[in-house]
């Protein structure tokens, strides 16, 4: 056995036990399992909410992106400290009105404040559409990982189905606390190895980061900038808020809301998470390394390029040691997708469908699903071919669509109607197929148009038109609001 | 009034309606080049605007605390 597959190993085992003893001293009901009985302090949440940036998108992808890409790859160190800042004021509000009601998904978020449980399953039904490509996002990440880093000596399908039982096992058994510990080591091992290299290789290889970007820029004049047009600054801007919009869209992220303690929580994150995002930085500094170290991956074999520079630069524990960190940035939002469908299906879609049943017995249902969502996601991972690039493509325009509806119901009155919720959802939802499935941009759309305008980001075609549909459907199906409480409000 | 929290907004005013401008590689900051320099510096703003409001906000809490302890008639009129 090599000291790399030793390091993968060793963390693997570790990062499992820490998942089950999660559990220790708490009776799993649905609340304790999907939202931790709303009892985490300031550094769980902060595990959570730093555990969804690092996915293996953020490792494989960020790298990826400025191998491949150059400056355009920017974006992702932009839109996280903007949603950040919105959150300090946003999150508080979601999380004092799902403490009331005991809300446990972000449908049921939907669902109390329009009256509708109809609006709920729409919800439900984009939130799984969405989270089960994301998981097979995740899924085929640490295959990739785990077989570069063990020198193939662990096939991707084996680390795949490994890690994927290892997972059902304590998600079922601990449930969102298991995440925020798996989390815990998993921040400390990213911190390590990503800093860790981002710091390293550049010296190493060139004496120095401004020495670095100047080679860049000397093998691939414009890489460090943005080009006129195409990923322009337009393109940049526009990417950047769309997918700031989206980024507490996502069901689990919108849960894990719940888990919090106190809303003061959220306040503080919104302070330290900007900073703790720089560490994206060092993954943009391996991507560049990488572009004149090991040249010559195209395509989507740039997301390789990190395990790539590393295994050419390093000994075998550090290879293991970033093969590790790997794996846990796909296992721990892997485990909060998994917590996050079951909890749907079975309290959105499941409890509508038979009212009669016991919260023991969804219970029981959201915790069974998990087994089978897994499966679902393993034989994707394995065998999907291209509609899973398809799916994945969507899967952030699909949560962006609850953006309007959830904006529009913060209020303490409910203004608009659940029918003019679910027509702009639907209406946004199949536009996004649309786009996405005739590779339109807006560019195709309005083939006039200044170049400017044709960078957009075509999702906000979509977003524009869920709110038209949603205004016209809220004019028309006005809630009727007492002219007393009006009176009230403007004095 | 917590007109304060507007402050907010700056950085993401900030970082993105500089991008047309920052978009250059010179000169070079701290050995970035100047767009991802621009974008660095903005985040660090960012922590810093929040850490500011996050004072402002408790001072303003533990305020309205008090004025509610001492005349629970009067704690609108702050």
């Amino acid at each position: 056995m090599t000291p790399a597959l030793a390091v993968i190993i060793g963390v693997f085992v570790l990062a499992i036990a820490l998942g089950l003893m999660a559990r220790r001293g708490h009776v799993m009901s649905l609340e304790q399992w999907s939202v931790g009985g709303r009892g985490f302090g300031s550094v769980f949440v902060f595990l959570l909410m730093a555990g969804e940036i690092y996915t293996t998108f953020t490792f494989l992808g960020g790298s990826g992106w400025a191998y491949g890409k150059g400056a355009p790859a920017f974006y992702i160190l932009c839109y996280g400290a903007i949603a950040y800042s919105v959150s300090y004021f946003l999150l508080p509000i979601v999380w004092r009105y799902a403490q009331t009601r005991r809300l446990v998904s972000q449908a049921d978020f939907f669902v109390a404040k329009y009256e509708s449980k109809t609006l709920g399953v729409v919800v439900a039904l984009v939130s799984v559409a969405a989270l089960v490509p994301y998981l097979v996002l995740q899924l085929k990440g640490l295959g990739i990982i785990v077989s570069e880093a063990s020198g193939g000596v662990i096939t991707q399908a084996v680390a795949v189905w490994t890690s994927s039982i290892a997972l059902v096992g304590y998600v079922v058994v601990s449930g969102v606390r298991g995440s925020a510990w798996t989390s815990a080591l998993k921040d400390v091992m990213i911190l390590a190895a990503a800093v860790g290299i981002g710091v390293y290789l550049p010296l190493h290889y060139f004496g120095g980061y401004r020495a670095m970007f100047e080679a860049v820029e000397a093998a691939k004049p414009g890489a460090l900038t943005l080009p006129a047009s195409g990923m322009s600054p337009a393109w940049f801007i526009s990417t950047v808020l769309l997918t700031a919009t989206g980024f507490y869209m996502w069901p689990q992220f919108f849960a894990g809301v719940y888990t919090a303690r106190s809303e003061n929580v959220f306040r503080k994150n919104a302070v330290i998470l900007p900073l703790y995002q720089l560490v994206v930085l060092f993954v943009f500094f391996t991507g560049f390394a990488a572009m004149l170290v090991v040249p010559g991956l195209k395509g989507a074999a740039a997301d390789l390029s990190l395990l790539r520079i590393v295994e050419q630069s390093f000994g075998s524990w550090t290879v293991g040691a970033i093969g590790a960190a790997g794996l846990l940035t796909a296992l721990v939002p892997g485990s909060m997708i998994l917590i996050t469908a079951g909890t749907i299906i079975s309290q959105n879609i499941y409890r509508v469908m038979a009212p009669a049943a016991s919260d023991r017995t969804v219970s029981l249902v959201a915790r069974s699903l998990v087994p089978v969502l897994t499966l679902v996601a393993v034989i994707l991972t394995l065998r999907g071919g291209q509609t899973l690039v398809v799916l994945l493509l969507m899967g952030y325009n699909f949560v962006t669509q609850l953006f309007p509806a959830l904006i529009l119901s913060l209020g303490e009155r409910q203004r608009v109607s659940a029918a003019s919720a679910i027509a702009g959802i639907v209406a946004g939802e199949l536009t996004v197929v649309f786009l996405t499935v005739t590779s339109a941009s807006v560019a195709t759309l309005l083939p006039g148009a200044p170049q400017m305008v044709k960078d957009l980001n075509v999702g906000f075609v979509a977003l524009a038109v869920n709110a038209v549909v949603l205004t016209v459907v809220a004019l028309a199906t006005r809630v009727e609001t007492p002219v007393v409480t009006e009176l009230a409000r403007t004095r | 009034m917590r007109r304060y929290r507007w402050l907010a907004a700056i950085p993401t005013l900030g970082m993105l309606g500089g991008v047309p401008f920052a978009n250059r590689v010179h000169p070079y900051v701290l050995g970035l080049p100047f767009l991802l320099a621009w974008i660095v510096v903005w985040v660090v703003i960012t922590s810093l605007v929040m850490a500011l409001i996050y004072l402002l906000d408790s001072r303003r809490d533990a305020e309205l605390a008090s004025t509610a302890a001492t005349s629970p008639d009067d704690s609108r009129s702050s």
